[in-house]
């Protein structure tokens, strides 16, 4: 009886794990579809599941009117340039939080948490006019310096959390054997805490990848990433729906498969200390 | 781990690419004749050498952008495209370079504007921004239904006879709905429909000292006419029908009648996407006997903000796309049906374009039959014809928005709906100072 009971316990979740997932998957199926359907099709007040008139036209109107590899290319550069610049700051002050701990770090972490919790268009206008006095409106190094702000907190808060499940002996025994703290963090650290450091890369190039207020607000076709390539797809009036999923699809695709492939890293990463 | 190339990699990386040549930045809406521009502007580079920086956006993310950009003197755009309802505030502000250059020029005929649409582009005489492309609103309905109810549309309509046809022509059955109106909550939502509505029955938003008026007879017979004319012929859930949802609905055959947009004229007309393209008649927007007409005033229009380096470009840029020639460009490669319509005098006159597009008459007969300087039947102290033109109303007019897409709901009644309409619009117009 045991076993037959814990046969359907496991029947049981695995298809409430695979409901979720396939309702968290919904809007992206439906965003891949609607890419091959007409416009009249994808507006359609009886929705049909597939494409009944497939149809790649939607994805040359999008490059006809818009250029996405400028957009993608820009989309890597902040993404990659913010998650390096955050990782180059985050480590040492991890390591900081972690190993070498005061009275106030504790507040200093929550501090830098309660950043996070004030809404962009909050700072919009002070950051704006920063950006226009220091001329990095529209600018790639203006947008990667934004990006690697926003996420720094989230950066640090996950690299503490994985370095204080490093014991702190063996930094000790490499200090006793004479390495010095670059040596420290650089050769003994950062290899230890890869697992860690890699998922923290990979959920920042997707936050930043993602990032809408700051990509759109700041930038004015130059710098634009894929953020501003979808938003421009969008319209209040006439039929869109098919050329704007076309957008999204291409935009989202490459860390899509960026996720895809590195999912167990993030995994791993995401998991790591939570069992003891 | 070598990290330090890497980072100085990726950095120097975005600094490289971010350095390019000098542009014009033009900020615009998605929608399908600004679309056409920006395809058909190689020919104004090569003409004049000036190379072009698109930003194409949907309509509201691009009006926070150019908003903070122009208040905070961010100089990131050289022309704006912008709304009836930003150009006499932003003029007002002094954000805005006049466009003296287009009125000085013979060949561009500044007169040949159609006064309604020029009037509320300019301020004190001068002309603030250059009409793209203008709209009314007006009557689309199905011909063959309205013959099957044994009625006829007249030119011009009333409410009454609106109500009547409405109710002759639901086929609940069928899922045929007489009429489909905007009910989703916003300024330029349903309080653009609504509000151009109540001018027809002689309401207003401000009295002339700016004290709301939703507590008149005037706005109580306007919301309880819209309501119940909803609840009697109207599709289910219309409170979240925006434009496109209720195009949806008509192009599908499942709207009788639909009030809305000039433009949309062209779509419902259009066979690849409309399963009702040959049966579609136009009407003047209705009115209630008072000399006013339900219809609404809007131009897209393109204009320069005082903080852009290349003021002398981008005039120069406005000139090309808003000229008498950029529309005969249009009509040589697109047809006469493309060209944008509403915004110059000579256009109606030309026997080609009457011939293309049947809804002519009626869209200049409309935008002719809006006045933004005294839009209603009372006086006021604004203009504009569904909007009031002060910087508050944005956020007034949702407010208001989503009171009233909440009676049109069934979730409050509309004398709820007005009494806390009038309590939020007096608290909000007394704190931004205009009721002493």
């Amino acid at each position: 009886m045991a076993r037959a009971a814990s046969i359907q316990t496991r029947i049981g979740f695995t298809a409430l794990a695979w409901g979720i997932a396939l309702l968290l998957f919904a809007p992206i199926l439906w965003t891949i579809l609607t890419a091959f359907k007409t416009e009249a099709e994808a507006i359609a007040s009886s929705p049909t599941f597939l494409p009944q008139q497939f149809t790649l036209e939607n994805f040359g109107a999008v490059q006809d009117r818009s250029d996405y590899f400028k957009h993608a290319f820009n989309s890597i550069v902040v993404s990659l340039g913010s998650t390096l610049l955050g990782l180059a700051i985050g480590i040492p002050a991890a390591w900081a939080m972690a190993f070498a701990p005061t009275k106030r770090t504790k507040d200093v972490l929550m501090w830098m948490l309660s950043t996070k919790m004030m809404p962009a268009v909050g700072v919009l206008i002070p950051i704006y006019l920063i950006f226009r006095d220091l001329r990095l409106l529209d600018t790639l190094h203006g947008l990667t310096l934004i990006m690697t702000l926003i996420n720094l907190p989230i950066i640090i808060w996950m690299l503490y959390t994985y370095f204080k499940e490093i014991p702190v002996d063996i930094l000790e025994a490499a200090r006793m054997d004479g390495a010095e703290l670059y040596n420290e963090i650089v050769h003994v650290l950062v290899p230890m805490a890869v697992p860690g450091i890699a998922s923290t890369l990979l959920l920042n190039v997707i936050l930043a990848w993602n990032e809408a207020f700051w990509t759109i607000t700041l930038t004015s076709g130059k710098a634009g990433t894929l953020t501003a390539f979808i938003s421009s797809f969008s319209s209040p009036q006439g039929l869109f729906l098919a050329k704007l999923s076309a957008a999204s699809l291409l935009a989202i695709a490459p860390i899509l498969l960026m996720g895809w492939f590195s999912q167990k890293q993030l995994v791993r990463g995401l998991t790591f200390g939570a069992v003891k | 781990m070598k990290l330090t190339p890497i980072l100085v990699g990726a950095f120097s990386l975005a600094l490289a690419a971010s350095a390019s040549a000098q542009t014009l930045t033009i900020a615009t809406v998605n929608n399908g004749d600004m679309i056409r521009m920006q395809g058909l502007s190689e020919a104004f580079t090569a003409e004049t050498g000036i190379a072009l920086n698109w930003v194409v956006l949907e309509e509201n993310t691009l009006r926070q952008n150019v908003t903070t950009d122009i208040a905070t003197n961010g100089g990131q755009y050289d022309v704006m495209t912008i709304g009836t309802y930003e150009a006499p505030i932003w003029a007002k502000q002094g954000w805005l370079v006049p466009l003296d250059g287009l009125s000085a020029d013979a060949a561009y005929d500044v007169d040949d504007l159609l006064p309604a649409i020029r009037g509320g582009l300019s301020m004190d005489g001068k002309l603030y921004a250059a009409p793209f492309y203008g709209e009314s609103s007006m009557v689309m309905y199905r011909k063959d239904l309205m013959e099957k109810a044994g009625l006829t549309m007249p030119d011009a309509p009333t409410w009454e006879f609106i109500g009547q046809a409405a109710r002759a022509m639901t086929d609940r059955a069928n899922d045929i709905n007489g009429i489909c109106l905007r009910g989703k909550a916003g300024w330029g939502e349903n309080m653009a429909f609504l509000t151009a509505m109540s001018n027809s029955f002689g309401a207003r938003w401000f009295d002339e000292s700016w004290h709301a008026q939703f507590d008149q007879p005037e706005w109580k017979q306007t919301l309880d006419t819209y309501l119940s004319l909803m609840a009697d012929a109207g599709p289910a859930g219309a409170s979240s029908n925006g434009f496109n949802e209720n195009l949806t609905l008509f192009q599908q055959g499942k709207c009788g009648m639909w009030i809305d947009a000039t433009v949309a004229a062209s779509f419902v007309t259009n066979p690849n996407d409309s399963t009702v393209a040959d049966k579609v008649g136009f009407a003047l927007a209705p009115d209630n006997g008072l000399g006013k007409r339900g219809n609404w005033l809007w131009a897209w229009s393109l204009a320069i903000p005082k903080s852009t380096q290349n003021a002398e470009a981008a005039e120069k840029f406005i000139n090309w796309a808003t000229n008498k020639d950029y529309l005969a460009t249009v009509a040589a490669k697109e047809g006469w049906a493309n060209v944008p319509p509403g915004t110059r005098t000579s256009l109606y006159e030309n026997a080609e374009y009457q011939a293309a597009a049947p809804f002519a008459k009626m869209t200049l007969d409309s935008i002719n039959a809006a006045d933004p300087t005294n839009p209603t039947v009372k006086p006021v102290p604004y203009t504009g014809v569904q909007f009031v033109a002060i910087p508050e109303f944005a956020g007034i007019a949702t407010n208001v928005g989503q009171l009233f897409s909440a009676a049109l709901a069934g979730q409050m009644s509309a004398d709820d709906a007005l009494a806390q309409a009038q309590d939020a619009t007096t608290r909000d117009m007394t704190r931004a100072g205009y009721i002493k």
